[in-house]
């Protein structure tokens, strides 16, 4: 029990200096010194409530990825009816609840209407994306399977990650984390960050552009009531849009959107002074805009932004360069935001914040100040307890402590842990726990000395006796804390992290090495009594 | 110099005697708690009620204009805010729930929004060092993983107990745990000190703690019916925790010495969670002798809990001193 040989020496001193090693970036930078870049740097991170920096939680409505599948079902069936030859006349759309149904005119077309539909519901390769059914021998029924939408909307996550991350890469913040998290979420983290209001905004915006034709021939009283003249629909303005009322009337189809854009940069019209975005299509989006505006010579068109319009000028000769201008009120600050937007793409999903924390630099630099304060009182109180209390054993408990801070830090930093403000809380626990352990040991040998045990032996039973209970109690902790770190959130997970840490190297610590300093010091004195 | 003894050599304090007593102590409060939770309710943060969190200092100020500031909150139409000083003096907690009437996932992050412009336009020297909301649809979700972690926690930790001792011990420790989770949560819902993620994680933690020193007496009084096998048990359970006492005392010393400079110098944030845990080490080493040890006596623990563990030597030893 107290035989130490020297392989067994060196190998717990290798462990411990390992760990000990690698928590000297992280105390180096806590003091504020700056770490040679050639040397290796494993160091903790600090969480967001620590080092400041804005947390935000975006979720997107899965309701909306069905929506715009059925939405764009509906088009291609309608395409694919007109182009039939003969024209296969259908009607009574109908999008709402989850599903697509449409009437064919003529009961005649309908099996021909059947093979013009397979090819839509069958997705690539053996799966249906579709179920299609008919009702009332007129009526199909198209209704996207359950695979097939969560397949669309995990896709559509991936892509939303992309976006996000594009924009947020166009602010130039520094090291942001970007995460999907479940089905619907997406988590964003930018340390430093003390103002999210510019990313949100970034973010907020879908981006999704379109160029409609306005239809110049409804009458303005029906677009006041919302009523569309056929194949048209009713856009309302941007807010602060310059007048023409607060709606227009743009024609279904033939317009083109701006998703082929190779870039977009804000800039301000020289005439106008006005500020603009300009865009630049690629090839095949270049020539559409060519073609429509070659087309639609003195009609005017709408530029439409996530369903509202921004102006509708009037196409006064074609635009064949590819490129084009954006204006519609907006100030340089909304116009840089748009043409970020436009760059990364159009986000495939709406993003709601669901959740937000923002932490103030000073804030955080406080708290660490504070924390730390309170860590070093709380150290030295338990340091001077314990050697008051037991003497030589007590140093040892002691010198055992101040290993076991530095192993949790270092090994916090060899698994690139996050250090957050309950994670402080959580290390002065650990020192107060930590030396529990020397507490049951040293009490026992009291104990058996007590009892009329020699030295040895009573130091023996002591380790040997106290280690049941030690590890008992460490395993109901760790329990808790695993729990903890399963269902916490946040800042909170930081906190089980270095009490699950602080657990295992306490009972290294503790346990372990004093036994191994103990025995040394037995077997050089040998000494008849102890004072205990 | 002479060491440091915190419990005297030799205490014997009856203990067990005044186990119906201090029991029905213990039932009073437990019952008075999940009162004081029942009629009182807690007062939740943002965390698990929802709304918009904001921490401020009045960098010009000595002293937070509190009142033009619940003024100016309300004015804006989401109600009353709940304002508390927060640190210094020019420092504040603002803290809202999210109206009835205002529905959407965002309405909460919108609201936080508003209400800081609100405040930078007003006050110039105002600045804001937190801001957090959280979606009634976030709040909820943290609200039951937390409660799941709590109850989760309980049933794990009693498992094992009851593995490594017997089923008395793991009923006895659980039952011990639920006194020390419901006074900590009657603690809440007396002073209404904002209950958050961080007191889940406080009771958390008293649970994995306190019960460090039920198992100490619980592992002395496992080797004590294994080697006095014809004392009674009320005796045998006094003699336990006595010897034991000074560990109980210790290391419940040890850890308050860490926590209590944490609870008067260390960030505000922090107060709820230490304090959680500091109120938590006491319940927790009242209840490891006046719930844990007696419990035993009313569910019969004898020295054959432990036969199965006796070995054939041990066996003949105890048959050739003439025991039962």
């Amino acid at each position: 029990m107290l035989d130490f040989p020297t392989w067994k020496k060196a190998w717990l001193w290798f462990l411990v200096a390992i760990a000990a090693l690698a928590a000297v970036p992280s105390l180096v930078s806590i003091a504020g010194v700056g770490w040679p870049a050639h040397l290796p740097d494993p160091e903790v991170n600090l969480g967001l409530d620590l080092a400041g920096g804005s947390h935000i939680l975006l979720e997107a409505d899965p309701n909306q990825v069905a929506t715009q599948r059925i939405d764009s079902m509906a088009e291609s069936v309608r395409n694919a009816m007109r182009e039939a030859s003969p024209r296969i006349q259908i009607g009574d759309i109908s999008t709402r609840g989850g599903q697509l149904s449409f009437m064919v005119a003529n009961p005649v077309d309908l099996d021909r209407a059947r093979e013009l539909l397979l090819p839509l519901v069958n997705g690539t390769g053996m799966t249906r994306e579709w179920s299609l059914s008919v009702v009332d021998e007129t009526r199909f029924v198209l209704k996207p399977t359950q695979a097939a939408l969560d397949k669309a909307v995990s896709d559509a996550m991936d892509t939303a990650v992309e976006v996000v991350r594009k924009r947020i890469d166009a602010l130039g913040t520094r090291e942001p984390t970007i995460i999907r998290e479940g089905d619907t979420r997406i988590v964003v983290q930018v340390p430093g960050l003390q103002d999210p209001t510019q990313l949100k905004k970034l973010l907020g915006q879908t981006a999704k552009l379109e160029f409609k034709l306005v239809d110049t021939t409804a009458l303005p009283s029906d677009i006041a009531k919302g009523i569309a003249p056929p194949g048209d629909e009713i856009v309302p303005f941007v807010e602060g849009a310059q007048g023409q009322g607060s709606a227009i009337a743009v024609k279904r189809l033939g317009g083109i959107r701006g998703d082929n854009l190779t870039n977009a940069q804000a800039g301000v019209n020289p005439q106008t002074n006005e500020n603009i975005v300009n865009i630049q299509f690629n090839q095949q989006g270049g020539k559409r805009f060519a073609d429509l505006t070659t087309q639609n010579v003195n009609k005017p068109f709408a530029i439409i932004l996530d369903g509202k319009v921004l102006s509708a000028p009037n196409i006064n000769e074609p635009i064949l360069g590819g490129s084009a201008q954006i204006s519609g009120s907006f100030t340089a600050e909304s116009a840089n935001s748009l043409a970020i937007a436009l760059r990364s793409g159009a986000l495939p999903v709406d993003l709601k914040v669901i959740e937000e924390r923002t932490v103030g630099a000073t804030l955080g630099a406080d708290s660490i100040h504070r924390g730390l304060v309170a860590m070093g009182i709380g150290t030295g109180l338990v340091l001077l307890f314990m050697v008051a209390t037991y003497g030589r054993f007590g140093v040892y408990a002691d010198c055992a402590l101040v290993l076991n801070a530095l192993m949790i830090l270092g090994i916090m930093a060899i698994m690139n842990t996050t250090l957050t403000l309950p994670g402080i809380a959580g290390f002065v626990l650990t020192i107060g726990a930590a030396v529990d352990a020397n507490v049951l040991i040293n009490e026992r040998i009291r104990e058996e000395r007590k009892r009329g045990r020699r030295v040895m032996q009573a130091v023996e039973f002591g380790y040997k006796e106290a280690s049941r209970a030690i590890y008992d109690a460490n395993i109901t902790n760790v329990i808790a804390a695993l729990l903890l770190f399963l269902f916490g959130q946040g800042p909170v997970k930081g906190f089980a992290v270095v009490l699950v840490i602080g657990v295992i190297t306490s009972m290294f610590t503790a346990v372990t090495i004093t036994r191994m300093w103990v025995a040394g010091w037995l077997r050089k004195t040998r000494p008849s009594d102890l004072r205990i | 110099m002479r060491l440091l003894k915190m419990v005297p050599d030799d205490t014997n304090i009856h203990f067990l005697k005044w186990r119906l007593p201090f029991f029905i102590v213990s039932a009073l409060l437990i019952a008075a708690s999940w009162a004081l939770v029942l009629t009182q309710g807690f007062n939740f943060g943002v965390d698990f009620a929802g709304g918009v969190e904001i921490q401020a200092t009045f960098t010009q100020s000595k002293q937070a204009p509190v009142a033009e500031l619940r003024k100016e909150v309300r004015s804006l139409g989401f109600g009353d805010p709940v304002i508390q000083r927060f640190g210094a003096d020019n420092q504040v907690s603002i803290r809202m729930s999210l109206p009835k009437n205002i529905k959407g996932d965002d309405a909460a992050d919108k609201m936080a929004d508003q209400v800081v412009n609100s405040l930078r336009a007003k006050f110039p020297d105002f600045h804001r060092d937190y801001k957090g909301s959280v979606s009634g649809k976030v709040s909820s979700e943290l609200f039951s993983k937390g409660l799941y972690s709590l109850l989760f926690a309980m049933i794990a930790i009693s498992i094992y107990i009851w593995v490594r001792f017997e089923w008395q011990f793991g009923v006895g420790a659980l039952l011990a745990l639920f006194h020390d989770v419901s006074l900590t949560l009657g603690m809440f819902a007396l002073t209404q000190m904002e209950f958050d993620l961080n007191i889940v994680a406080a009771i958390l933690t008293i649970i994995g703690y306190s019960l460090n020193d039920t198992i100490v007496v619980y592992d002395r009084i496992r080797e004590n019916l294994k080697k006095y096998r014809k004392m009674p048990l009320p005796e045998l359970l006094d003699l336990s925790v006595n010897e034991t006492l000074a560990r109980t005392v210790m290391t419940s010393a040890t850890m308050l010495i860490a926590l209590i400079p944490l609870l008067l110098f260390g960030p505000p944030s922090l107060f709820g969670l230490t304090a959680a845990i500091t109120l938590g080490i006491f319940v927790g080493t009242y209840s490891s002798i006046y719930m844990a040890a007696p419990l035993l006596v009313w569910f019969g623990v004898t020295s054959h809990s432990f036969v199965p563990t006796e070995t054939a030597a041990e066996r003949q030893d105890r048959i050739a001193r003439g025991e039962a």
